[in-house]
């Protein structure tokens, strides 16, 4: 298990969603409505996502109760602090997005293409 | 019971994203895909646009289908290694795959099986050219088609792979 390596988005979500347990198409509403409509997830890509992630014990499947037919799953501690991981990771990338493009000491130096010689511009 | 018609047609393997444009061409036309055969298709009457159908290479697994189906979509039956779904268009866009990642899975599967079988008919084909009879001729044929066949579904892979550089 290597916890340095980004999570994609679906993974990511899928996760988040899993805070409190749920079943598939439950991901896929919470997923949908945390990020506003932007992220759907298709079914397909979730059941992959799902085994992979029980593989690797970040999360579980929670024992079937009777007259129960959807399988829910949880949130493993595991599962928490690989979320927590990205989370900082993320926070890393949005404070360095903002100092660079919103930061007043960072003034853009720019290049004059034409000038150069051998460039054909 | 709803009027049905049956079409006759033949894809490639490669081409399976067409198969599912023209199944969802039909039911734009008010033709649901209600049962699938060998090269050919069973529809029956619906509303135009009623559905969405979606095609995709998955081997048996009951558990599978039945997670689809506790997301709205129906299954419409299996021909060899390839499920057949449809979901209500009014549940909103129905999609099987929704990142590059379980794309790029998903044409490796198919690559696996056309490897798998592309194999078995070279090795038939050489057995039976070199010692039996002369209609291992058929299998290398076979072989030969089934190694095109992978080569495009690699080529898909690989322009889905140069994406992944950039894009989740």
């Amino acid at each position: 298990m290597n916890n340095d390596l980004a999570l994609t988005e679906s993974t990511y979500y899928i996760l988040l969603s899993l805070y409190s347990p749920q079943h598939g198409y439950g991901i896929m509403q919470r997923t949908q409505e945390l990020s506003g409509g932007r992220v759907r997830l298709a079914a397909g890509t979730l059941y992959g996502a799902l085994n992979a992630m029980c593989d690797k014990a970040w999360i579980v499947q929670l024992p079937v109760e009777d007259g129960e037919r959807k399988k829910m799953y949880r949130l493993t501690e595991r599962g928490l602090s690989v979320l927590r991981a990205e989370l900082a990771r993320l926070r890393e990338l949005v404070k360095n997005g903002e100092m660079i493009l919103e930061g007043q000491s960072n003034e853009r130096e720019t290049y004059c293409l034409e000038g150069v010689p051998g460039l054909g511009l | 019971m709803n009027e049905r018609r049956t079409v006759w047609k033949v894809f490639p393997v490669w081409d399976f994203e067409k198969e599912e444009q023209w199944l969802n061409e039909m039911a734009l036309e008010g033709w649901a895909l209600v049962a699938v055969g060998f090269c050919r298709y069973t529809f029956e009457r619906c509303r135009p646009g009623q559905y969405i159908i979606r095609v995709e290479m998955h081997g048996a697994d009951d558990g599978y289908i039945r997670f689809m189906e506790q997301t709205g979509a129906v299954y419409i039956g299996r021909m060899i290694q390839w499920i057949y779904f449809r979901r209500s268009a009014e549940l909103g866009p129905f999609d099987i795959f929704s990142d590059v990642d379980s794309k790029i899975t998903h044409l490796q599967r198919i690559g696996w099986s056309l490897s798998m079988i592309g194999f078995a008919n070279l090795l038939i084909g050489c057995v039976n050219t070199f010692s039996v009879s002369r209609a291992g001729i058929l299998n290398l044929l076979c072989a030969t088609l089934l190694m095109y066949a992978l080569g495009r579904i690699h080529g898909k892979k690989e322009s889905l792979q140069r994406e992944r550089l950039l894009h989740d």
